[in-house]
């Protein structure tokens, strides 16, 4: 054991154990933020293997923008505060995927630990990483980096499509609806329950 | 110095709790949660085996920033169509039955209208 094992022992911990707790809590809220937490010590791993420029753009893009939107998401889509039995589905599923997940990491440790066994890395170097990265992307990895800056183009584009496409789709009921002034009484009902 | 045992130990953790997060939740963006740790998980996995000696064209690092733009990009469109399903069904319940029918906005007490306007064509159609 040493001093980069038992860091990356203590970090890992903190990452599995948070991780844990953001699949089975019965908050919402908190599930977003204990992967907050798996997500940022998962950053502290990184570093801890000696890459320092993955650990700073996890922290940015997962911890700074992914998690920021998914807690978005649970704000627009009325996320229940306090514990919520209904987020689960019911216990005999759980219990399946319970056994499903320990057999995928007893099946993942069984292919992954042997190969990694006697594997060590040397990182207590003086040179860091980052420029060997910087020279690969910008060299060896150019076109498949300008492709994804597409593919994120595409995505922002495509998020924004499937909004707009059912707002314009959603206009016809309403429409209609005020058309018909008897009914705009009733209207108000079903968003009442929603809520 | 490091052992390489550690990490792979984390990757096989994450993988097994996300899997457990996609099939235990019901809520549509706490499925995405788990689809995050999984993502995870594979990303610890290539800086694992890019910090081997001997790994070309630091394979590793890049392609974990790539599946990283790549988890950006997903969630986002994911996101949206989990916003679309909440305005169009009120709910991201994943074990909801789905109600697909075009007129699925009309509120409760209008549906008298479409209902009859529905009939003859669900006679019709067997």
């Amino acid at each position: 054991m040493t001093t980069r094992d038992i860091v990356f022992v203590a970090v890992g911990a903190v990452t599995a154990l948070s991780a844990l707790l953001s699949v089975t809590t019965k908050h919402v809220v908190h599930a977003a933020l204990w992967l907050l937490v798996s997500l940022g010590s998962l950053a502290g791993a990184y570093l801890v293997l000696g890459q320092e420029l993955v650990g700073l753009v996890q922290l940015l893009v997962y911890v700074g923008a992914i998690v920021v939107l998914v807690l978005f998401a649970l704000m627009l889509t009325r996320a229940p505060i306090g514990p919520h039995a209904e987020i689960d589905t019911p216990g005999w599923q759980r219990v399946v995927g319970a056994v499903l997940g320990a057999a995928t990491t007893v099946l993942l440790a069984s292919l992954l630990l042997p190969l990694f066994f006697g594997a060590r890395a040397d990182l207590d170097t003086a040179e860091s990483l980052t420029p060997q990265v910087a020279q690969a992307i910008f060299g060896t990895w150019v076109w498949p980096f300008e492709l994804l800056s597409v593919l994120l183009l595409v995505a922002l584009i495509g998020a924004f499509a499937v909004s707009r496409l059912v707002l314009t789709r959603e206009e016809a009921p309403t429409v209609r609806a005020a058309t018909r002034p008897s009914t705009s009484a009733d209207a108000t009902q079903p968003a009442g329950e929603r809520a | 110095m490091i052992h390489l045992g550690f990490p792979a130990a984390l990757v096989a953790l994450l993988a097994g709790i996300g899997v457990y997060g996609v099939l235990a939740r019901r809520n549509a963006v706490l499925v995405l949660i788990g689809v995050e740790l999984i993502l995870n998980a594979a990303n610890l996995l290539l800086v694992t085996a890019g910090s081997r000696p001997g790994a070309p064209f630091a394979a590793g690092p890049v392609l974990t920033l790539f599946v990283i733009t790549i988890a950006a990009a997903e969630i986002t469109v994911a996101l949206a169509i989990i916003l679309v399903l909440f305005r169009r069904s009120g709910s991201i319940d994943l074990t909801a039955v789905p109600d697909l029918s075009d007129d699925e906005d009309v509120p409760a007490g209008e549906s008298v209208q479409p209902a009859t306007e529905r009939t003859p064509a669900r006679e019709g159609a067997p």
